[in-house]
């Protein structure tokens, strides 16, 4: 018999997050494949035993809280003391939690702790006949892997997007008090929003708009129009509240301090060596090259392209469609259409 | 002037732009012709190193060492490049360094290269590497390495690291929604993994080259081999998605007319 840990944290606001109640279903999803087993929810923050009424209908047996504001600050030694004390409270073969950036930043090092394993962005689980497997890609995306493991504790870090979020009724939930130490040499200062000032990246965007390098390159008038090309792409954001993605090559001309759209940072870049976002719709203007954008592309359901290269390596068979037209004009008459 | 022992965990990964085919023909898959495939310094370690050399360029006494784990004929070609890129110190270790192995396997060899470092001071202690590797992309590794060396204030998706006067470390890492996080922590042993920071990549110098491949070498001739498997972990399937789209090519149209159709597509849900 296998005994379930779904651990989330609280927001500030009281609520458990959509990534928290991913993680539900996920959990409820082994649950029920495992005949036997039994489902634990563990909360830590703040206000961990008032939310737990939130989860009442999720099908736990039990509900386990460790509390208080030390908890409440995002950082590794308190959200681990919580992860630690919950696991060894519930008894935990497998701990479920989403991949926040607290849980990522966290639950490997409580793995470690307790002799058990991790396994993280993982994008499907499945439990029949006693046993469980998970999905996750290696390689950047490149490749996809079905696991098992013999190893418990077994933590399972659930990428945010990829369940359909758990919703039930609230109700009276008896909450076990857990203890946790609550001591760090850390404090949480502050939240930091990007420095351009303009919000650019959207994660729950329908739309994700990556620009490329050629929007810096010299145009058929021979020059650079960068400001031009700033202009079109904001405006362009703004109408169409599409979440904002950018090729490595056109970042790093930043650092190596060529003329570069201003409001893009590393934060924007998707990619080998940025993120791998999931949108429904994606929209690529003046990119080229390959592998690393398949890699940045990968959770992008329909695709299209903008640019100058019939035979683009990276359009061709990744894209449903290719534009072979001018960035600039093109995206010039759809900020107008967008009005 | 506060100083610092900085150690950099990063192996090396198949160059980016090299097509990956999974090998499932032993408990630990592998890839197609893995040994003949061009490496890189993974890319987000590497960003790690270039941080450390700053880092220590900026604090007199500061010292960098470079722990890298996977195949000693591999190390030894990637470490002609990243060589000239910073001073530091390598300690090598003969082992696999694919994605498929476990990240605990991984850790318990780094951690036990770590401790063997000798002249090295844990409590001014820097355990910098990447926050992902490019194979396993676990984001597991350093913060299991970091436990085993007894090491509880860590940050991940690093990307500045500032020390305060008073010789506080602030950090600024990535979360959710495009935005950082600011902690401040009061001083070593830290574990920072990084993201992209904020240095480009330095240009290569030959003389800090030269410097380093005579430790280079050594290091590499005294390579202990490193077990890193993936011991209990069953792998079901490995396998690339078909990716190939029938991909439309709209070409020789008015840019009006691939305009009205874009707006289209971008409203209809």
């Amino acid at each position: 018999m296998e005994t379930i840990l779904v651990l989330a944290h609280v927001e500030a606001d009281g609520t458990l997050g959509r990534p928290a109640r991913e993680a539900i279903a996920a959990a409820r999803a082994v649950r029920e494949g495992l005949a036997g087993s039994s489902l634990v929810v563990g909360l830590a923050g703040a206000g961990a035993g008032a939310a737990a009424p939130q989860t009442a209908s999720c099908g736990a047996a039990r509900w386990l809280a460790v509390e208080g504001p030390e908890f409440g600050e995002p950082r590794y030694a308190t959200d681990a003391a919580a992860a630690q004390a919950l696991a060894e409270a519930a008894s935990a073969g497998l701990v479920i939690a989403a991949s926040t950036s607290r849980w990522a930043r966290t639950l490997a090092g409580v793995a470690q702790r307790l002799g058990g394993r991790v396994d993280t962005h993982v994008t499907g689980v499945a439990a029949a006949q006693g046993k469980v497997a998970v999905s996750r890609w290696f390689y950047r995306q490149r490749m996809e892997a079905e696991i098992e493991r013999a190893q418990r504790p077994w933590f399972i870090l659930v990428d945010p997007g990829c369940f359909q979020p758990w919703a039930g009724e609230p109700g009276p939930v008896a909450v076990e008090r857990v203890a946790a130490s609550g001591s760090s040499r850390t404090r949480f200062v502050e939240y930091r929003e990007p420095v351009s000032g303009e919000q650019t990246i959207r994660p729950d965007a329908e739309l994700l708009f990556v620009a490329g390098a050629g929007w810096t390159k010299k145009q058929p008038d021979g020059k650079t129009h960068t400001e031009q090309a700033g202009a079109l792409i904001l405006d362009f954001l703004r109408k169409s509240r599409a979440s904002l993605g950018s090729s490595k090559s056109l970042v790093d001309l930043g650092s190596e301090g060529h003329a570069v759209l201003p409001f893009l940072t590393h934060m924007n870049q998707v990619g080998q060596t940025g993120s791998t976002p999931r949108h429904p719709k994606g929209l690529a203007t003046c990119c080229h090259g390959e592998e690393p954008h398949v890699v940045g592309w990968r959770f992008v359901n329909e695709r299209r392209a903008v640019n100058l290269d019939p035979n683009c390596g990276w359009a061709q068979g990744k894209a449903d469609v290719l534009y072979v037209a001018d960035a600039f004009t093109v995206m010039a008459k759809v900020d107008e259409l967008l009005g | 002037m506060q100083s610092f022992h900085i150690v950099v965990c990063g192996s090396i990964v198949p160059d980016p732009l090299q097509t990956l085919e999974p090998v499932v023909n032993s408990p630990v898959p592998s890839l197609k012709n893995e040994m003949m495939l061009p490496a890189v310094l993974d890319p987000w370690a590497a960003h790690a190193l270039y941080e450390a050399a700053n880092l220590a360029r900026q604090r007199p006494g500061s010292k960098v060492w470079l722990v890298s784990l996977g195949p000693k004929a591999k190390l030894q070609q990637v470490m002609m490049t990243v060589a000239q890129k910073a001073p530091f110190e390598l300690v090598a270790l003969d082992g696999p360094s694919g994605g498929f192995t476990d990240a605990s396997e991984t850790a318990a060899a780094l951690a036990e290269a770590i401790q063997g470092i000798a002249g090295l001071d844990r409590s001014r202690l820097l355990l910098f590497g990447g926050w992902e590797s490019a194979s396993r992309g676990a984001g597991a590794t350093m913060q299991m390495t970091g436990e085993r060396l007894g090491i509880t204030d860590q940050f991940q998706g690093v990307d500045e690291l500032e020390v305060t006067e008073s010789g506080a470390l602030r950090i600024l890492e990535r979360v959710e929604g495009g935005r950082h996080q600011l902690s401040e922590c009061e001083g070593p042993p830290v574990v920072l993994g990084w993201a992209t920071g904020n240095l480009p990549e330095p240009p290569n110098n030959p003389q800090v080259g030269m410097a380093n491949m005579r430790m280079v070498m050594p290091a590499l001739q005294r390579a202990k081999p490193a077990k890193a498997g993936a011991d209990g972990l069953t792998y079901r399937s490995v396998k690339v998605p078909s990716q190939r789209r029938e991909t439309r090519v709209v070409k020789d149209v008015p840019a009006e007319e691939i305009a009205r159709e874009l707006v289209a597509w971008i409203r209809n849900g």
